[in-house]
């Protein structure tokens, strides 16, 4: 039984808020990381997210608010259920990062931030990931592809698309 | 995700653990892991705390995050006593551009993280510690998870740590995207769940940081050290590297290179020999142009200013920092001009807004250069430019306006004449982007 009643999240994630609350000295520590677990489950951070992230730690929505248009990876619109995020920052830049952006944009068909029609992919050029000793690289949700050429972006890509399942 | 390499010439300290599977717990005992906190804790309750200090002063370990400054004496610094409780953080929001070394610890020795901030939370008298890692983090995160959780099932943290009659908890967290947060105070604000913006200091950390409460902040691979350094000893570990300067580290070499990698190397390892043994050199028979030493943040290098040894002192005696061990490696088909927009383009993005001279300066050096991009520029430009950077230098709360100040200065000066040959329209290089790829739609 959650804290919060008719939470709008699956009762795993719910319990698993009830649990962070109590982690930290003050509650509002969870907030940062309530907005991304969220978003995985909900696609972004909709409004009743922000509803329900408030009330659960005792906020009003313009703290909330505040909070999740500081941070990169939040968003308040949907994404495709692959997101592709393709890192242009220095080490990839001198690797071909621009040359694998480039690729994804004329394979997906779309633009930085811009979803595919069908909901599958949405692609965003992002700063340094983390890994530029394995350059080019690009993460796909949360799963990391590096070394990348662009015929291995294909294989990527297309690994992810016959996929069934989302995340 | 960055492979495991080696070369001969490392000097293998914390990377001992690494490829054997150590996220497990068993593996981890097994390669002599939780002994450092356990001989610690046997030096006695009274001895305890002067004893790790100590120790970690004689090694001569420097904050790895990018600083350098000595982790012993940051730790001297808290109080004895306060009214508050005290935290240990430990700082995984690894962003600074050519760093991906964290990655590799968190990838392959969690538990060595483990018990470097228990180590660290004896030495300061704190009952908790924070890891943080970025957002991007997701699978280092559930690594890490599981460590801690494992290490809680063995009766490892929580209560009555080693029979030592004190307690310790971990908690980790997750961020959601932002380079700023890497700073230590914005780190604290993200942490207490608001947005990442820098906090004033005096007072420091030390003395008034996480809730208020006295707080010690070290990066991931400074934290991960000081299991390794009780267990061999401050001064072994000390004489690895050179004066001031303990140890080893971990360079992550990338950019253009044979072999791109993490490496650890003594400290004071000569770049040169880094650049050429180490990495195998430039790719495909390249020359050399200039060189990145230590995150995008650092004054950039020319070919002949190389042979410096990779310390924080003699880096700074050569006008740049060993910043975070990312050294990004340009060969000669590089436009300086274009690897300078490109780098502003990065702080302009990730400035907080919080300070002025960081806001304003990354956007009017970012448009400036934009120009001498796109074939509009005029020689003042370049003087523009040097003026915006020298008048951001130290006037921000945080190190983001220096950050971008700093490398924006060494493209200027060291490569003056490529700025003013191609305002002339002699373009050196061979460009990677376009103008609308690299500034985005919006200009």
């Amino acid at each position: 039984m959650s804290a919060i009643a008719n939470s709008i999240f699956s009762p795993e994630l719910a319990a698993r808020f009830d649990k962070l609350v109590t982690l930290y000295p003050v509650k509002r520590s969870a907030l940062v990381p309530m907005l991304l677990y969220a978003q995985d489950e909900v696609g972004y951070v909709s409004e009743a997210v922000i509803q329900e992230i408030a009330q659960r730690l005792d906020l009003i929505d313009l703290d909330v608010r505040s909070v999740l248009s500081y941070y990169s990876m939040l968003r308040t619109k949907p994404a495709g259920r692959y997101n592709v995020q393709v890192c242009t920052n220095i080490s990839c830049m001198l690797r071909g990062g621009y040359e694998i952006l480039d690729h994804c944009k004329q394979k997906l068909g779309i633009g930085h931030k811009q979803t595919t029609p069908d909901g599958q992919f949405s692609l965003e050029e992002v700063e340094c990931i983390g890994d530029c000793c394995a350059a080019p690289a690009m993460q796909v949700n949360y799963d990391f592809h590096d070394e990348l050429t662009p015929a291995k972006v294909d294989e990527i890509l297309e690994d992810y698309a016959s996929k069934k399942d989302g995340r | 995700m960055p492979r495991l390499v080696s070369h001969p010439d490392e000097a293998i300290v914390l990377k001992r653990r690494f490829g054997q599977g150590a996220a497990s717990i068993d593996k981890y005992v097994e390669l002599e892991g939780y002994a450092a906190v356990q001989k610690a804790i046997a030096q006695g309750p009274d001895a305890m705390q002067g004893w790790i200090i100590d120790t970690m002063k004689a090694s001569g370990l420097r904050g790895r995050g990018g600083a350098g400054f000595p982790t012993g004496l940051k730790w001297s610094f808290v109080p004895k006593t306060s009214a508050k409780p005290k935290y240990v953080l430990v700082n995984g929001d690894e962003s600074e551009p050519g760093t991906c070394k964290d990655h590799l610890i968190f990838r392959e020795d969690p538990h060595t993280i483990i018990e470097g901030a228990m180590i660290a939370g004896l030495a300061i008298g704190a009952k908790m510690g924070f890891i943080y890692l970025r957002g991007e983090y997701r699978y280092l995160l559930q690594i890490m998870e599981r460590a801690v959780a494992d290490a809680y099932a063995r009766g490892y943290l929580g209560k009555n740590i080693f029979g030592s009659g004190l307690d310790f908890d971990i908690v980790t967290q997750t961020g959601a995207g932002a380079y700023e947060v890497g700073e230590e105070s914005a780190l604290m604000e993200s942490l207490e769940g608001k947005r990442g913006v820098p906090r004033i200091r005096p007072p420091f950390p030390a003395v008034v940081g996480l809730y208020g409460g006295p707080t010690v902040i070290n990066n991931v691979e400074t934290i991960a050290n000081v299991p390794h350094i009780l267990l061999m000893g401050g001064e072994a570990y000390a004489k690895l590297g050179t004066e001031r300067n303990g140890g080893t580290r971990l360079f992550g070499i990338s950019g253009h290179v044979n072999r791109p990698g993490v490496y650890e190397l003594p400290m004071g390892y000569s770049m040169r020999k880094a650049i050429y043994e180490v990495a195998g050199g430039i790719r495909d028979g390249k020359q050399l142009k200039a060189v990145v030493p230590g995150g995008s943040s650092c004054p950039v290098l020319r070919a002949d200013e190389i042979d410096v040894g990779l310390d924080f002192d003699q880096m700074a005696k050569a006008g740049t920092m060993l910043g975070s061990g990312g050294i990004v490696v340009l060969d000669e088909t590089v436009s300086i001009v274009e690897f300078a927009l490109r780098t502003i383009k990065f702080y302009q993005h990730e400035s907080c807004g919080w300070c002025i001279p960081c806001r304003e300066g990354t956007d009017w050096i970012k448009k400036t250069l934009t120009r001498v991009y796109e074939g509009g520029g005029q020689k003042k430009d370049i003087d523009n430019v040097q003026y915006l950077a020298e008048n951001m230098m130290g006037r921000t709360f945080c190190p983001l306006g220096d950050a971008a100040a700093m490398p924006t200065l060494g493209f200027v000066k060291k490569f003056r004449k490529e700025f003013e040959d191609y305002i002339e329209g002699k373009k050196a290089g061979t460009p990677l982007i376009t103008v609308q790829e690299l500034v985005g739609a919006e200009h």
